[in-house]
């Protein structure tokens, strides 16, 4: 599986793997699922309108993921729970099926872009992909300060103002050049889940930041591998293992904070027996 | 006519199908949408429309129509999130988003499964686009049990939902099972969204429960009126739809036509603005005297 | 309808005690009330009242003692989660007061729609009938939650911090209006907050609480700085300015105050 056609596929993996990891992080960090899960339906039909025209999908993908992320980012936070919202990017799924639809390969482009592709990325696409990563991650380590300030305490943030704002533009751009890069690996439905459990899984193993996101970029590193493995081995679609590797990690990590939890309740019973009653402090 | 209404629209025995079952499903999704969306369980409805496309795509797997993996997989979720006590599940929460994304993984698999192991073609295209037109008549009979099913729940329960909606509390003291009660009104979203999935697709299926009854919402503020203007809506959305994907097979490119839930979808967004550009009625329109 | 004696106690509260998590949070509390009784729920934010109301209410199981009732339950939470997307006009709301838990949909019927104007005229809100209860300013939907909890006639009413989010002006408003329910229409009303003085006006009689103790009686018997010490535990002084009361924590003097086992009843409640 490591033959000449499938080198492209592990760097291109790898490099959007490191970019969930650390992107991911403060997706879970500031609260943005709706974001992580908004940017991949509209990046869908950017691909499907894409591959229609011709053009080179990670135009049409990057495009619409900036598309949809300025609108995001104009709407503002309030807008997230608009009923509106959630309509047009229903419709959006929609006019990408319409797109594939006047595609002859119409079945298999759909389930591809939805489910990703283990042997569809060509080699061109690994410079591409490694600039988008690089601005990336420059970007995130550039704004690293002001993006933890604004989300542990966002209404410091807030107060102040235009700084914010730009902030948190920057950000989802960020976000939007993580999902085109994404995408044509794990597919538009499985973002989420690579961009949301690895980190959501370091964060119960560690508190300190930093750590968090190194784990994070580990634990996605070993989801991609593994998936891209298992895929190749078994012909089974990528998304499958991103799906279940991201639950199976979720999953350790709250088991591990549980266990944390109890083990910290009953050291604190022990400490602190005989406290109910008696005069009021 | 015949510019409106393609040839052969009104004799066609698959669009006679669609427009039945494309109608009882509309009016099902918007009278029990208006309940998931007054009850801000919209994100639930989306929940389940994801985790019924692991039930759909496996259920080709079983030979049998997705209807049934859609409503198995959707009501045994509506159980699960139930009981763990998700009533209204904060929109994109993480583990829900987690779950969904282990759902949409296992039938990635499920669909590739199908494409090498069965002879179905176009599983990926039926279970989450639909398949408005290819749907068995026989299934029809199936189609109108559930929507009464999943009517007659809402209606029955009418009032306690609706107080319990306004607060747990309230309906409690009067001796109203809010457990029950919410976890039936679960199901009847479970049991909609399993129709509309197999009309529209399960990713799209959330458009129309939500969709035609919050548009209502902006016309009115009767409780009962919402419920008749959001099926109104439901069914206009759907037929105009069937309609417009029958014409659209005489529209480039030529005799492939458009797909109907992009029709459905779209239609009930620019419904759905409509209604928010129209100056505001019912909300607003009550002149307050002070105080 | 059940017929109440005039001498016959609306609720009483006997002993009760509860927990919350392991934590005893209500002890041996006891009172009682009469039907057109005006009671104040006094005290701080986890002295406990939400909890007792949610005991004389049957939603939490006390852990000893009983609460009796002598007659239907009004119950006028402090907040409730409204999205602004719900379609409910205010006499919607307070129409299923009256049958919000009988299945099926309302039958349209002049008696009912009688019924509701005359409850929404009863708290002066005739002009907000048709409005959204989203859209209800807080003192608005308030006397909504009022009239819903009224209409079904109730023997007593709860209410539970009503006044927290309410101007000045609504919050007389609100009180005049419940006094004059009480004595109207001789429903015994006990209403919890955490400033007594709004409701010094109207009250009756005043149930203090601190830590999930209770003491109650006549207002001027209970504020004295001796009773509220024995109930805190700790040195408490009452400042009285104008028609105002002030509770304050006094200096530590080093004087221990030893806690009563018993709740204080400096005046004998029948109970």
């Amino acid at each position: 599986m490591f033959s000449g056609f499938m080198i492209s596929t592990w760097t291109v993996a790898t490099i959007v793997a490191v970019v969930a990891g650390v992107v991911g992080f403060f997706v879970v960090l500031r609260g943005s699922a709706f974001v992580a899960d908004a940017l991949p339906t509209g990046a869908f039909a950017g691909a499907a309108g894409a591959s229609l025209i011709g053009v080179n999908t990670l135009v049409g993908l990057g495009a619409f993921s900036l598309l949809g992320a300025l609108a995001i980012g104009w709407l503002g936070r309030r807008a997230r729970h608009d009923v509106a919202v959630a309509l047009a990017l229903v419709a959006m799924l929609g006019l990408g099926a319409l797109f594939l639809s006047f595609s002859v390969e119409y079945a298999p482009e759909i389930y591809s872009l939805l489910f990703g592709e283990v042997l569809g990325i060509s080699v061109n696409e690994i410079a591409p992909v490694a600039v988008l990563g690089a601005v990336c991650i420059v970007a995130i380590l550039v704004m690293f300060r002001p993006l933890m300030l604004s989300s542990v305490m966002p209404e410091l943030g807030e107060a102040r103002g235009v700084r914010a704002y730009r902030i948190e533009m920057g950000f989802l751009v960020v976000v939007a050049l993580a999902t085109s890069m994404a995408l044509p690996v794990v597919g538009a439905l499985l973002i989420f889940s690579l961009m949301i459990g690895p980190p959501a899984a370091a964060r119960s193993f560690t508190d300190r930041p930093l750590a968090a996101m190194g784990l994070s970029v580990l634990i996605a590193l070993g989801t991609v591998w593994v998936a891209i493995a298992a895929s190749f081995e078994s012909n089974w679609p990528v998304g499958f293992f991103v799906g279940a590797l991201g639950a199976v990690c979720y999953a350790a990590g709250r088991g591990w904070a549980a266990l944390r939890q109890t083990r910290m309740d009953r050291s604190a019973r022990l400490a602190g027996a005989g406290t109910s009653g008696a005069v009021a402090a | 006519m015949s510019a409106v209404f393609a040839p052969g629209f009104f004799t066609s025995a698959p669009v006679h199908v669609a427009l039945l079952a494309g109608g009882l499903v509309a009016v099902v999704s918007g009278i029990v949408g208006t309940f998931t969306v007054m009850r801000g369980q919209s994100y639930a409805g989306h929940a389940l429309a994801d985790i019924s496309v692991t039930g759909g795509s496996g259920s080709f797997l079983l030979g049998i129509s997705p209807l049934w993996g859609f409503a198995g997989t959707s009501l045994a979720a509506a159980g699960v999130m139930d009981m763990i006590g998700i009533r209204r599940p904060r929109g994109r929460d993480l583990a829900t988003g987690i779950v969904r994304g282990a759902g949409l993984g296992l039938a990635a698999l499920f669909l590739y499964w199908d494409t090498t192991f069965t002879s179905t073609s176009g599983a990926t295209i039926t279970i989450l686009f639909g398949s408005m037109f290819t749907i068995d008549k026989s299934l029809i009979p199936v189609i109108a049990l559930f929507g009464l099913a999943a009517v007659g729940i809402v209606a029955v329960l009418y009032r306690p939902l609706l107080l319990s909606s306004v607060s747990t509390d309230l309906a409690v003291v009067r001796g109203i099972p809010v457990r029950l009660t919410g976890a039936l009104c679960l199901a009847a979203i479970a049991l909609a969204v399993s129709l509309s999935a197999l009309t529209i697709g399960a990713i799209l299926s959330t458009a129309l429960l939500i969709g035609p009854a919050a548009t209502a919402l902006r016309l009115t503020s009767r409780p009962g009126l919402v419920m008749l203007w959001s099926a109104l809506i439901s069914l206009a959305v759907t037929w105009l739809g069937v309609l417009l994907s029958y014409d659209s097979y005489y529209w480039p490119p030529e005799r492939r036509g458009w797909p109907v839930s992009f029709f459905v979808v779209t239609l009930v967004l620019i419904g759905y603005l409509l209604a928010r550009l129209a100056p505001s009625s019912g909300p607003a329109r009550v002149a307050r005297a002070g105080a | 309808m059940t017929v109440i004696h005039q001498h016959e106690d609306m609720l009483t509260v006997d002993g009760v005690s509860a927990r919350l998590g392991g934590r005893e949070v209500l002890h041996d509390v006891r009172f009682s009330i009469k039907p057109g009784e005006f009671v104040g729920l006094i005290g701080s934010n986890g002295a406990g009242k939400t909890t007792l109301l949610r005991v004389i209410l049957g939603l939490l199981a006390p852990a000893s003692g009983q609460v009796r009732t002598a007659g239907a339950v009004g119950y006028v939470p402090q907040k409730i989660e409204l999205d602004p997307e719900m379609p409910l006009r205010a006499r919607d709301l307070v129409g299923l007061g009256l049958d919000g838990q009988r299945f099926g949909f309302p039958l349209p019927s002049r008696s009912r729609r009688k019924r509701v104007d005359e409850m929404l005229s009863a708290v002066g809100a005739e002009h907000i009938g048709n409005a959204r209860v989203g859209n209800l300013s807080g003192g608005e939907q308030q006397r909504i939650l009022i009239a819903h909890a009224l209409i079904s006639r109730p023997g007593l009413l709860l209410l539970d911090e009503p006044l927290a989010n309410l101007d000045i002006a609504s919050e007389q408003e609100v009180v005049a209006l419940l006094g004059r329910i009480a004595q109207e229409q001789q429903i015994a009303v006990l209403i919890s907050a955490h400033d007594m003085n709004p409701l010094l006006p109207v009250m009756d009689r005043i149930v203090y609480m601190a830590d999930g103790r209770a003491a109650s009686g006549p207002t001027e018997e209970v504020i004295r700085g001796e009773v509220l010490s024995r109930l805190y535990g700790r040195h408490v002084d009452v400042i009285r300015v104008h028609d105002r009361v002030l509770v304050v924590a006094g200096r530590d003097d080093g004087l221990a105050i030893p806690l009563e086992p018993h709740p204080i009843d400096p005046v004998a409640d029948s109970a």
